[in-house]
């Protein structure tokens, strides 16, 4: 019934998509039928492969790094009080700005057949959700923990050791996973704005472009794959890393 | 095994918020015994508890514990306690919780389980070692606390209301295990409550405090022998029941003489 459900309600909204297409004689330009789009992902799924092999690819890379530094930068904040109390509204305001506005600026910052400022973009995206979160929950220590470790005598190593950074762990998970889908859309839009022209962004821009709009779609729906791919795997590293939380 | 002298606690001292939480607190706890601190809310109960496990440094007086500074009883881990709430790691198991006093101490692995597992024992949760705190009710969750601060076997148990987020009858069955489980251990027990039944069923002796500035009015002595059920009807219990209920009302109304329609009436000592 868990997994029945929204197939049903999904093939049936496809079927009603495909219906109002061909009976409504919708131009393509404005909403192709699912079954043109399938024609094009069959046709060459290959090419939809290796764009979103490309974009995907950027994706991690930029996702790994901004994890890596949003990670640092949280542990950094909470080790000192007032830098945390300070830094996080002045990120969250940061957040607020929309980052992806930067890709033009960062392409012309490098090469044209750079990958970098793709990457340096999904990293920029990245680090908001993950910083914040983390340092949410390095900073919330539940008051009973902190007297049981003082009653041991524990020093500030194995009150992080063990009581701060475990406790944070599911924090920094709701950031991964809202990170995961950030990187796809990230690493795809910032191709629309130029620079190589390997992946899905560029791909859908081009077609689009070309008037092949089923061919956009396509292209399309192999980012939204790959978004899925991402979150999937952020979600599966959740649960293995806090068998906890789903007991 | 404690001995208060002088104890008083001003927190905020020279500031607005200026509240003197414990004042001239004078207590002695032999060792075995178990004595309870009972009074209103705000009395300054938990934190007399607090100065005797050196959470909170004393405004001046000295507290003396195992026959040492109560800072240096803290490093040695001469004692272990229990909060009201169980404050379990939801991120170890029930065992692994178990084991973390003895992990902080740098206690081998084989030894931790071994003891992790009689702990387990004697609390009557052995088959509950590898499930996680949230898949436990909260008394069992209080039982885990309990073999935890016991893990150590530390000489003595400082408890801060522990039953007292539990429901009547689980509470009852719990004030039983711990009582079977102190004499088995030899345990020292300071137990916070403000439950006049909780503490004379569990204490030999019972310091009744009042608020504003928070002092120890009345030691109450309970003679009530081996505690089983039956003594939770006994007339004895009851008279010490309302000779505690009468020292909580203040010094007005604790007149010895009235002490309950028991026959051995209880006799009451105030100690100032």
């Amino acid at each position: 019934m868990k997994v029945l459900a929204p197939v049903v309600v999904g093939l049936t909204a496809l079927g009603l998509w495909e219906l109002f297409v061909r009976a409504g004689n919708v131009a393509s330009y404005v909403l192709p039928a699912p079954s043109a789009i399938y024609r094009e992902l069959a046709e060459d799924p290959d090419i939809i492969g290796k764009a979103g092999l490309a974009s995907g690819t950027n994706a991690l890379i930029g996702l790994i790094a901004g994890v890596v530094v949003a990670l640092a930068a949280a542990l950094v904040a909470s080790r000192f009080g007032a830098l945390g109390e300070i830094s996080a509204p002045v990120v969250a305001a940061m957040n607020a700005l929309p980052i992806i506005a930067l890709a033009p600026i960062l392409n012309n910052m490098f090469e044209s057949t750079s990958s970098i400022p793709r990457r340096a973009v999904v990293a920029l995206v990245v680090f908001f959700p993950v910083f914040l979160n983390t340092l949410r929950g390095l900073q919330r220590v539940d008051p009973t923990h902190q007297e049981l470790m003082d009653s041991y005598a524990a020093g500030p190593w194995a009150f992080n050791r063990h009581v701060r950074l475990p406790g944070a762990l599911p924090f920094f998970f709701t950031g991964l996973r809202q990170a995961s889908s950030l990187a796809v859309i990230a690493a795809v839009v910032s191709e629309y704005f130029g620079g190589l022209q390997d992946g899905l962004g560029s791909r859908i821009t081009s077609a689009a472009a070309n008037t092949a709009y089923p061919r956009a779609w396509a292209f399309v729906v192999g980012a939204c794959v790959l978004g899925l791919i991402f979150y999937v795997c952020a979600l599966l590293i959740e649960r293995f890393s806090t068998p906890w939380k789903t007991v | 095994m404690i001995e208060l002298s002088g104890v008083t606690k001003v927190f905020n001292p020279g500031r607005a918020g200026e509240v003197t939480a414990v004042a001239a607190a004078d207590l002695t706890v032999a060792a075995g015994e178990f004595v309870s601190l009972i009074g209103p809310s705000g009395c300054g109960k938990s934190t007399l508890l607090r100065l005797i496990a050196d959470l909170v440094p004393p405004s001046s007086g000295t507290v003396t514990v195992a026959g040492k500074p109560a800072a240096r009883a803290r490093r040695d881990r001469d004692y272990g306690m229990v909060f009201q709430k169980a404050g379990l790691f939801d991120w170890r198991t029930v065992r692994r919780n178990v084991e973390l006093p003895l992990e902080l101490r740098g206690t081998g692995r084989s030894e931790r389980h071994a003891r992790a597992a009689e702990m387990l024992e004697l609390v009557g949760l052995s088959e509950f070692a590898s499930h996680y705190p949230a898949q436990l009710s909260g008394g069992m969750q209080q039982r885990v606390s309990i073999a935890r601060a016991l893990a150590d076997a530390p000489p003595l148990l400082l408890m801060d209301e522990p039953f007292g987020a539990l429901d009547e009858m689980t509470r009852e069955r719990l004030q039983g295990e711990l009582l079977r489980i102190c004499a088995a251990t030899g345990t020292t027990v300071v137990f916070v409550t403000h439950s006049i039944d909780e503490a004379v069923f569990l204490s030999g002796r019972v310091a009744v405090m009042s608020a504003r500035p928070g002092r120890i009015t009345d030691v109450i002595d309970v003679d009530l022998g081996e505690r089983t059920e039956a003594v939770r009807q006994a007339p004895e219990y009851f008279g010490y029941v309302t000779a505690v209920r009468q020292a909580l009302r203040g010094p007005a109304a604790a007149v010895p003489e009235q002490a309950g329609p028991a026959e051995s009436a209880p006799a009451v000592r105030a100690e100032k």
